[in-house]
This record gives structure tokens, sequence and C-alpha cells, in this order.
């Protein structure tokens, strides 16, 4: 895909710190307050551009006969839908359901932004534009997938709360997954050893639960990045062996098209994950151990 | 590679996304497919309820039609043995006049030759008065023999 005519000036890491840096945008001091503002453009445009088009269709939606449109929309809703009705016993509709679709399209959507020819869409599309080295894809930036990943590891809380109250967030802390201890008189020695040995329960529970809520943001948006990250990578280095000459142009726009065939089943596969995963992490916050 | 604003800034998209797909896209879509299931069910319903309705009517115009099969042999029947009857009938009338008719007949016959027998009778008492009368000329006197000779009359 990507068939770099290096410039002479330009080196192999060059090229490649070229293509994976953002254009960043200080909004106040602090390493902390940058705006990377080609991922932010790219994903609110295509989140527009996506749940617009949706919108559009689900705006004028019959019931009657669907336009081909709607019925390829009415595909992905049912597809959707149907992930989310197998995972969560609730009422997905208000809003499980729908934040399921709008992950699974807005990452879909960003993840497809991987199958543009990076060096195509800088020479003839981004410089056009004034725009030096800009990503296009935005689930390859690590605030992206960690902003959506900590996005539902706040709803996790907030509907863990909500179902369980906070008293009962506050106690499923500390008495699950192991369970609490237990003030009964012992019937034997060993029942003594327990009785004593058992608020070290407290501790593992609440040890093993900060790791689950600490691993859960982290393998879910980490997942998403690393796969999007590496797919760029790979592509980029296809680039550079096609800036080798002649047999690297030629091997390298072979390996880019595999390259990119093949990315067609990740990209759609890791939208898919981060979906279910966002799904089963709200559904596990519904239920009370 | 360094966590800064940019996570705020997408994570607010996201709300607004998620917050945008809740409220307008989610509902219609769901609306309109649950409408279109349900008409479809009852689509189905429908058909089946008419279908079993037109079973029924199968039957019943079945039984209709055997009824009015039966009603019309009886009817046929009933008016065969009524135009047999009507036959019997006549035929006794016509039988009954026929013999009044001939039986009249023969009375007026009888009649007749009573009446041509009486008108001889008389002719031949006066014939044989006239021949007496001519034979006997002078002795016989009609009034007094006409006794006998009306009995004579009467034996003829």
């Amino acid at each position: 895909m990507a068939i770099e005519h290096a410039e002479q000036a330009l080196t192999p890491s060059s090229y490649i710190t070229d293509h994976l840096s953002f254009n960043t945008k200080p909004i106040g001091d602090g390493s902390f307050w940058v705006l990377n503002y080609d991922s932010f453009i790219m994903s609110v445009l295509l989140g527009v551009v996506v749940m617009g088009l949706i919108w559009r269709v689900a705006r004028s939606a019959t019931s009657g006969v669907p336009s081909k449109g709607q019925a390829f929309v009415e595909l992905i809703f049912s597809f959707v839908d149907e992930q989310v009705k197998n995972i969560f016993h609730g009422d997905r509709h208000r809003f499980i359901a729908p934040t399921a679709l709008t992950v699974f399209l807005w990452v879909l959507a960003m993840n497809a932004m991987d199958f543009l020819p990076v060096d195509v869409m800088h020479h003839f599309v981004y410089a056009p534009l004034g725009l030096e080295h800009w990503r296009s894809v935005p689930t390859s930036d690590i605030n992206t997938t960690f902003a959506l990943a900590l996005a539902v590891w706040f709803l996790m809380i907030y509907f863990s709360i909500k179902v369980k109250g906070l008293g009962g967030w506050i106690h499923e802390l500390f008495y699950a997954p192991f369970g609490g201890a237990k003030f009964f008189k012992p019937q034997s020695a060993m029942g003594y050893v327990g009785l004593l040995l058992s608020p070290l329960l407290f501790v593992a529970n609440f040890a093993f639960n900060i790791i689950e809520y600490v691993s859960k943001p982290l393998s879910h948006s980490l997942r998403l990045f690393g796969n999007m990250y590496a797919g760029e990578v790979i592509f980029l280095l296809i680039g550079l062996w096609a800036a080798t000459g002649l047999t690297g142009t030629i091997f390298g726009a072979i390996l880019g098209a595999g390259w990119s065939i093949f990315h067609i089943l990740i990209v759609a596969l890791q939208a898919f994950i981060f979906m279910m995963l966002t799904v089963v992490y709200l559904a596990m916050a519904h239920e009370s151990h | 590679m360094n966590i800064n604003f940019t996570l705020i800034a997408q994570a607010i998209a996201f709300a607004v996304l998620i917050w945008f797909t809740v409220k307008f896209v989610w509902p219609p879509l769901l609306t309109a497919i649950e409408t279109r299931q349900k008409e479809i069910a009852d689509g189905l319903a429908a058909a089946q309820e008419g279908k079993s309705a037109l079973e029924v009517a199968a039957k019943k115009s079945e039984v209709t039609l055997n009824e009015a099969k039966q009603k019309a042999s009886e009817i046929i029947g009933q008016a065969e043995k009524r135009g047999s009857q009507i036959v019997e009938e006549a035929k006794g009338t016509a039988k009954t006049e026929g013999d009044r008719i001939l039986a009249g007949a023969k009375a007026e016959i009888d009649q007749e030759v009573n009446r041509a027998k009486e008108g001889l009778r008389s002719q031949v008492s006066a014939l044989a008065i006239a021949g007496a009368e001519k034979i006997l000329r002078k002795e016989i006197n009609a009034n007094a023999h006409s006794e006998m000779l009306a009995k004579l009359a009467a034996e003829l």
C-alpha cells in the first residue's frame, strides 16, 4: 500500500518517527496539557460522519419495507443487539445496547483509517491541506483507546453503585470474590486459626478487586492500541522496504496488499472485541456477588 | 506516546456520541424493528386464522351441499309420488265418468227403445182396429171392443 519515494534526506528512523508522531497543541502548562489534535479531529470527524449516517437512516426508519440503507443499518443493529442480549439480561435498550453500537461503529471506523495508504495520504491529501505528519488512525493513539476504556471504567463503577448502592459496592470490594470472615464460635482448634486468619480475607478481596479494577481498563485499551499501532508500524516497515528500489517496491506493494487484506480481519475483530468487553464490563457491574 | 489532554477530549467526544446514540439513533431503529416484528407476527397469526376459517367454511359448505342434495332428492321423490297419485286419480275419475256416461247412454237408449215400442204399440193397435173395422164393419162396435183391444196392444 505505502509506496514511498523517499526523499534523500530521509533516514528510516526519521521516516518512522515522522509518521508516528502527533500534531500537538499545548493548551496549558505541563506535559499533560497537550492536545493531539490530529487524533482528536479524526475521531470526532469519524464519529460525526458514522453516527450521522446512522442517524439519517434511523430518523426516517420505517416499520414497513425497509430501504437498502435501512436494511444495512438494521443488520448492524440486530448484530449488536444480539450480542448484548446474550451477555446482559436487563433493560439493554436504555443504555448498554446503544453504547455498544456507538463503540463498535466508532472504533471500527477509526480502525479502518489504517487502510488509508499512509504516504499517499501524506503527499496528496494532507500535505496540500498544509498538514504535516498527520496521523489518520485515532485508535493507534493510546490517549484515544485509554479515553474509551476509562469512560467505560467510570460507567462500570457508576452502574455498580447504582445497582448495588454505595454500601453494596464497598461491601463487594471487601467480600468478593473469596467471601468475608464469619464470626461464629469455632468447633475445633483449626476453627480458631480460621477465625484469627479470616480478616486477611478482606485484604485479599480488596487487593484482588483493586487489581481487577486496574487491569480492566489497561487490558481493554492496550489491546486495541497495540493491535492498531502494530498494524501501522508494519505498514511503515513495508513502506521502508518499498523505498529501497524497484524490487522492494514490487514486493512492498504485494506485501502491503497482503497485510491490508489481513488487516481487515484485525480491524473488524478489534472493534468487535472492544465492544464485547465494554458490554461484558458493564454487564458485570450489574451483577451482585 | 504519552498520556495527555487528548484523553479527556476523546472521553468527552465518546460521552457525546453515546448520548447521541442513546437519544436519537437507537430508539427509532428499535421502534421500527419491533413494530415490524409485531406486524409480521400479527400477519402470520391472521394468515393462520384465515386458513382455519377457510377450513371451517369448506366443511360448512359441504354440509350445506349435502343437505341440499338430500332435500332435492326428497322433493323429487315426493313429486314423483304425487305425479303417480295424480295419474291414478285421473284414471279413476275418467273410469267413473266413462261408466257414468255409458250408463246414461244405456238408459237413454232404453228409453228410446221403450218410446219407440210405445209408439209402435199404439200404431199396431190402431192398425189392428182399422183392419178389424174393415173386416167386421158393422158388427163391431169400436167403443165396446176398445178395452179388449187395449189389452191386446199391451200384450204386444
